[in-house]
């Protein structure tokens, strides 16, 4: 691969980053499924690189699921969304951080529309003044929250505790990136780096030591897709989806999978475990599964934060083979208690252990 | 340096050195400008051309004699970047100062190749043995068709359409000449790789020339390429190393991946950087497609909207070579007249 053109593409998608005060919406799924990852963003923004985040508590789901699966009509999603705009024009905050990439296509979708076509735009100012009484005001800059991240990456590097580096042999780890359909595909100058080669995770996984993998299915969807995996009887499509991209990438022996997107993560993280139990295939090496992991995880790991705390043990996959390759240090038995020493629940037939 | 001459032509490709010959032929001044060192346009890179695959360099040729006149002053390296009109009269400029007077003006600016970079999903630039047609004529050229590693190929794919008939990088229209060139180079391969394989893939095969249908079932039924109806949505690389494709067969309804050693990308034709800087310090008109915008598509296709500045080839639309030397030849036809009735004016 010729590096130079590629990052000719990266500099062709640039997009402006706010460097703080951001006003930050959550993920319904990432909430439910590894809330570590979500709490650990504003750690970090916070206190580790002393930012200025808020986060309101009128915040409600953007109904983004709703929306693709043709239950929310267009019109009550925008009204939902300038309801948030609402709560942060009443915050005092001008920069959006979205932490959902479902969301984020939403939040770019609607703006855009707002572009095209003016009338929308005042026809949702009513809804929403009818409705709640709130006006608000389209944000300044709109970043994932992958973007801040992103934007961040030297920082976080420099204050390293590990590196994505395999420390028995000193290789770079290879990772696969996998970037949500939301994030740039349909709006490619939205992301950074685009929809092809897209930036975002790559740019942090070179900041921080390890090397990206490019493999044939690198762009296919995770397997997600909301009509495949919501209507039951689609399912079957949503794992063929799934398996296509790991057979692709197994032959690179990728040491772990980095994602910007809800859906994708927990996709490509339990799915592992459906097809390893239906048919006996794991993709990683030795016999092992491929750990998923979000951006903040990586960040987190590359501080050096206690891999429970960021809840790496709420995923299918166990992270271990993972720690061990880069030296983080953890405890069998903290694994499952809560910092005052109260049993968490553990979840069954996790694999990787 | 001010000159005078009856007819500056501004464009030294095909268009622009046919109609320069023709003009001098029938006792004009001319001034030839090119922007590039020599004469030639892009047919100096081209290998063999359809339909009879000849040589490329004996229509050169013939374009080199007929310039060899001396009422045609060539004028390379000078870039024409702007025409005004005043009393009859042009007066161009060029980038480096020069100014040009003339009575009338040709702009034959012609095209330039899509950027190919531009469709970052078929990785030209970041995979080596992603080629563009243009690269594949220079491999024609120097005798053989290799990969970047000097391996030979064993399976070569065409992808038809790369920047013409594709919304997403703004051009709709039919760049005419890639089905073709395609199926030409399709069967080149084959006489230079024994037991090569070969894939076309297209959206429809718009075989509109003459000899070009006759062509299109030679190279499927003596060469045995085959013509797949799909465009390929991406491609990238696998982990031996091959390209790998995905497109969709259309005719057979279904998904497709395949792994190829080279993809070669048919690069359309859009309007010349050349052409365009002209556009914007001028007062010349655009159509849709950005080419220069013809007085009327069917009664004065070579005339603009400013009197006495014509047009010829593919300054104005996609045409192959025989087209632009007609198209040439009409605007020399226009410009005598113009000359003609501006000199009884005058009288």
């Amino acid at each position: 691969m010729n590096e130079p053109d590629k990052k000719r593409i990266w500099s062709e998608y640039q997009k402006e980053i706010a460097d703080d005060h951001y006003f930050y919406v959550r993920s319904c799924i990432r909430q439910s499924f590894f809330p570590g990852s979500e709490q650990f963003f504003l750690h970090l923004i916070r206190d580790i690189l002393g930012k200025d985040i808020y986060e309101n508590p009128s915040h409600t789901t953007c109904t983004g699921i709703g929306y693709h699966t043709d239950i929310v009509p267009f019109q009550t999603i925008m009204t939902v969304v300038a309801r948030h705009f609402a709560l942060m024009k009443e915050s005092g905050y001008k920069n959006i951080a979205i932490s959902c990439v479902t969301s984020f296509g939403i939040y770019t979708e609607i703006i855009e529309t707002w572009k095209h076509f003016p009338e929308e735009l005042e026809k949702t100012r009513e809804y929403l003044l009818k409705a709640t009484g709130r006006e608000f005001d389209i944000p300044e800059n709109m970043a994932h929250t992958s973007d801040i991240v992103y934007k961040f990456r030297n920082e976080i590097a420099s204050k390293a505790k590990f590196r994505l580096v395999n420390k028995k042999t000193g290789e770079p780890l290879k990772v696969v990136e996998h970037i949500g359909c939301h994030y740039s595909k349909m709006f490619p100058k939205y992301g950074v780096g685009g929809a092809e080669f897209p930036k975002v995770l790559s740019g942090m996984i070179e900041a921080w030591g390890g090397e990206v993998i490019d493999y044939p299915e690198r762009r296919h969807c995770c397997g997600f897709g909301f009509r495949q995996y919501i209507v039951q009887a689609n399912r079957g499509y949503s794992l063929s989806n799934s398996v296509k991209k790991f057979e692709s990438m197994k032959p690179f022996k990728p040491d772990f999978i980095i994602t910007n997107c809800p859906g994708c993560n927990m996709f490509m993280d339990k799915w592992q475990y459906t097809i390893r139990e239906m048919e006996g295939r794991t993709y990683g090496e030795n016999g092992l599964s491929i750990p998923v992991l979000t951006y903040e995880e990586v960040a987190g790991l590359v501080l050096g934060m206690n891999p429970w705390e960021l809840g790496l043990q709420y995923h299918m996959v166990q992270p271990e083979p993972l720690l061990d390759k880069m030296g983080v240090e953890y405890s069998k038995s903290d694994k499952f208690i809560t910092k005052d020493g109260k049993p968490l629940p553990a979840p069954e037939k996790l694999i990787n252990v | 340096m001010n000159s005078m001459v009856d007819v500056l032509v501004i464009g030294g490709g095909v268009a622009g050195m046919e109609a320069a010959g023709q003009l001098a032929r029938s006792g004009y001044s001319v001034i030839l400008a090119e922007k590039e060192p020599l004469t030639g346009g892009h047919l100096k890179n081209w290998y063999h051309l359809f339909p009879d695959r000849r040589d490329g360099n004996e229509v050169g040729e013939y374009l080199d004699n007929l310039v060899k006149n001396k009422n045609i002053e060539i004028r390379n390296n000078t870039c024409i970047t702007g025409i005004t009109g005043r009393k009859g009269k042009f007066t161009a400029t060029a980038s480096d100062g020069q100014v040009v007077e003339a009575e009338a003006v040709i702009v034959a600016t012609g095209f330039d190749l899509f950027d190919s970079r531009r469709k970052e999903e078929y990785g030209y630039g970041i995979y080596p043995n992603v080629i563009t047609s243009a690269d594949l004529e220079k491999m024609f050229r120097n005798g053989s068709v290799k990969l970047a590693d000097g391996g030979v190929p064993a399976r070569i794919g065409f992808i038809h359409c790369v920047g013409s008939r594709d919304e997403k990088v703004g051009n709709l229209y039919c760049s005419k000449l890639c089905c073709i060139t395609a199926v030409k180079q399709a069967m080149e391969v084959h006489e230079k790789i024994s037991g090569v394989k070969t894939f076309c893939f297209y959206m429809d095969m718009r075989m509109g020339g003459a000899y070009y249908e006759e062509i299109y079932r030679e190279a499927q039924e003596k060469y045995g390429v085959s013509f797949i109806r799909g465009k390929v949505s991406e491609v990238s690389q696998g982990y031996n190393g091959r390209l790998v494709i995905k497109a969709e067969d259309t005719l057979a309804g279904r998904p497709l991946r395949m792994e190829l050693d080279m993809v070669v990308l048919m690069a359309g034709m859009e309007m010349s950087d050349a052409g365009e800087i002209l556009a914007g310090k001028s007062s010349l008109r655009r159509g849709e497609n950005r080419f220069f915008s013809t007085a009327d598509n069917h009664t004065a296709s070579n005339r603009s909207n400013m009197k006495g500045v014509f047009y010829a080839g593919t300054c104005t639309a996609p045409m192959n070579i025989t087209e632009s030397i007609s198209h040439a030849r009409a605007a020399v036809t226009e410009v005598v007249s113009y000359l003609r009735e501006k000199k009884q004016r005058d009288e």
